[in-house]
């Protein structure tokens, strides 16, 4: 791999007082990884963010998959931003990958159609009496995570490097379609190779693995994977990234979308009971994690805490080749120290 | 009557020679040798005659002692003073002539900003002009210093384009890489060669019958598509994503090279200098007068175009655009 033509291409990203809006569905894919993008922030590199309680979805899966229009889209995510302004923030990320890629999408269209903008206003304030500011600055929480990267690895307590070898740790990066591909100028590096991923690796110790399909959709496409009679397509694009990223032997995926990082990780279950298929030699699978699981555990967060038990590949031969200490006793303990029921194993997965 | 030419591609020279019988005649060339895009060439089109030839041929009709040629030499400037054009060079030199002729001729592509196509970022990726430069040579290989397996070409790199900008048809891209498939299957009759293009623009005289003659004589094969992404395979190759538009497929293939036939761009200096005299046109070109009688005229009296610094054209048509710049300053000066 050699040099990128735009890989110096750099967006703005705001520096402190963040409005959080949270996924409707990151909290039950990785449980851990918001909570812990709010503790890394506020702890780790003392920021302020703001995470309310009053907000709710933004449509986006439903005005991808043609149930909500555009116009309700507009009013509701006018509400999001309601939430912001009321507060006094002015810097909005959203934790979702189809968030982030809505919302630039409205701000386009606002900024294009002012006329369109001020309907919206109206909408929302006839039918909730709020009223809101565009964003300052709107980014994704992973350019957030790429713009502190360094400040991160001062902190961090492990690197990605094979304890063993001594090698950095290879890594695949996968990025959400729904980050660059709609505004190539929202993303760090530009549409074709971002580097919002690419960089935390290098950052953080690894390296990153470029094979043919790299740039391929994982398949998570709303309307591929919304009707189960279409699920074929969505298993078949990860599948075939899976089988070109394989001869690389990747130690670990990251992403920052939810359905990537999900599909890529359970996908994997499914592949292996329908053709006894896995994707390292050894026939565990390739973790996947997101990038503020990655994050957590080489600050040294503890993985069970992070929630990345509740992926379907399992991650310990991963926190292993780093040296990462977690207890296995506590893997399945709950809350209250409680051991919640554990899961039944895969036939041709292993864990 | 002192004339200044700028640039010492086939439009100036062949401006100058046909200016020498009655004028003074001064080029500036900013390269070390004039002709050098001639040169850099293997065989021309339709003919398959050596560019080597034509560019000998060329560099001798301006031996005579009307022609005075500055090779690394750049223009940086030209104003008008009382009644003549000033010329300010790199060297600090100001000269005063008559009349200017601007033939600062085009640059190519920067394939780089096709990020999508991997040029600059895997091996096995190449333009057309690294291209030429390996059948010129004799020296078409893979990776791996292998003879290719099979090559792949493809058209409208930076050329009817709106993602980077140029929405022009570049004119020479289709017949030129016509030209160098078939160079290929002459060197190596074994290599399977393909070409995607959007639409193959075969206007000259005997192209047509070049694109017969690859597919029938070469087996050359041409696929209507575009090619969408490149990437580097575990074996060191080449995959492409594209689009069969014929059969309505999506379709990925593996090659040893990638040959990107880069379309033409005004050059910095093309643009900087006619910006700077208030006769630059679309996409940085210079613009004449009209197109059609006034084409080597300018909005600038005594200032003329001649060339690719104007649009994309090919050799024979700069050369014929050239001798039509020499008339129209040897009417002008009567």
């Amino acid at each position: 791999m050699e040099k990128r033509y735009w890989n110096e291409y750099v967006k703005e990203i705001a520096d402190d007082h963040f409005f959080y809006e949270r996924s409707c569905i990151r909290q039950t894919f990785f449980p851990g990884s918001e909570a812990v993008f709010l503790k890394i922030l506020r702890n780790d590199l003392g920021k302020d963010i703001y995470d309310s309680s009053h907000q709710h979805t933004c449509t986006g899966i439903g005005y991808h998959s043609d149930v909500v229009p555009y116009e309700t889209t507009m009013t509701i995510v006018g509400r999001l931003f309601s939430l912001m302004t009321e507060r006094g923030y002015k810097n909005y990320i959203p934790s979702c990958i189809t968030s982030f890629g809505l919302m630039t999408e409205l701000i386009e269209t606002w900024n294009e159609n002012p006329a369109v903008l001020e309907k919206t206003r109206d909408y929302l304030y006839k039918a909730t009496g709020r009223s809101f500011d565009l964003p300052e600055n709107i980014a994704h929480p992973s350019d957030v995570f790429f713009k502190f990267r360094h400040e991160l690895k001062s902190k961090m307590k492990y690197q990605l490097i094979n304890r063993y070898t001594g090698k950095p740790l290879r890594g695949v990066d996968h990025i959400g379609c729904h980050y660059a591909k709609i505004f190539p100028k929202h993303g760090i590096g530009n549409a074709e190779f971002p580097h919002v991923l690419a960089g935390m690796i290098e950052a953080w110790g690894g390296e990153v693995i470029d094979y043919p399909e790299r740039r391929h959709c994982c398949g998570f496409g709303f309307r591929q994977y919304l009707i189960q009679e279409n699920r074929g397509y969505s298993i078949a694009n990860s599948k075939k990234k899976l089988e070109s990223m394989e001869p690389y032997e990747p130690d670990f995926i990251i992403s920052n979308c939810p359905g990537c990082a999900m599909f890529l990780d359970k996908w994997q279950y499914t592949i292996a009971e329908m053709e006894h298929k896995t994707y390292d030699r050894e026939g565990y699978g390739i973790p996947v994690f997101t990038y503020e699981e990655l994050a957590g555990l080489l600050l040294g967060y503890d993985p069970w805490t992070l929630g990345v038990q509740l992926h379907q590949v399992q991650c310990e031969r991963f926190l292993n080749k780093i040296g990462i200490e977690y207890n296995p006793e506590d893997k399945y303990k709950g809350a209250s120290g409680k051991i919640l029921r554990t899961p039944e194993k895969p036939k041709n997965l292993k864990v | 009557m002192n004339i200044a030419i700028i640039g010492a591609g086939p439009a100036g020279i062949e401006a100058a020679s046909a200016l020498a019988s009655k004028h003074k005649v001064t080029i500036f060339e900013k390269e070390e040798r004039p002709l050098s895009n001639i040169r850099d060439k293997a065989f021309l089109f339709p003919d398959f005659s050596s560019a080597n030839d034509l560019a000998n041929k060329l560099e001798a009709k301006i031996a005579n002692e009307n022609v005075t040629l500055q090779t690394s030499v750049e223009v940086l400037d030209i104003r008008r003073s009382d009644d003549k054009w000033t010329i300010v060079t790199d060297s600090n030199e100001s000269l005063n002539f008559d009349y200017v002729i601007v033939a600062t001729g085009y640059k190519i592509f920067d394939a780089r900003k096709k990020e999508e196509l991997g040029y600059g970022i895997y091996k096995g990726i190449i333009t057309s002009i690294e291209l030429e430069k390996m059948i010129k040579e004799h020296s078409i290989l893979n990776n791996m210093n292998e003879t290719p397996r099979q090559i792949v070409f493809l058209q409208c790199v930076g050329s009817r384009d709106e993602k980077s900008g140029n929405n022009y048809c570049s004119k020479v891209c289709c017949v030129t890489a016509v030209k160098q498939a078939i160079e290929i299957k002459k060197q190596h009759p074994e290599t399977e060669v393909f070409i995607y293009y959007m639409d193959l623009r075969m206007w000259g005289e005997g192209f047509e019958e070049m694109y017969r003659e690859a597919q029938e004589k070469y087996g050359i094969t041409f696929v209507r598509g575009r090619i969408s992404e490149a990437s580097s395979t575990f074996d060191k190759r080449v995959q492409i994503k594209a689009e069969d538009t014929l059969l309505g497929t999506p379709l990925t293939m593996n090659c040893d090279l990638l040959v990107l036939m880069v379309g033409m761009c005004a050059s910095e200096g093309t643009s900087k200098l006619c910006k700077n005299l208030g006769i630059n046109g679309l996409y940085g070109f210079a613009d004449s007068k009209s197109p059609h009688i006034e084409d080597n005229l300018t909005t600038m009296p005594g200032v003329f175009v001649a060339g690719s610094c104007k649009r994309p054209m090919c050799i024979n048509d700069t050369i014929n655009d050239a001798r039509s710049a020499a008339i129209t300053i040897l009417n002008y000066t009567k």
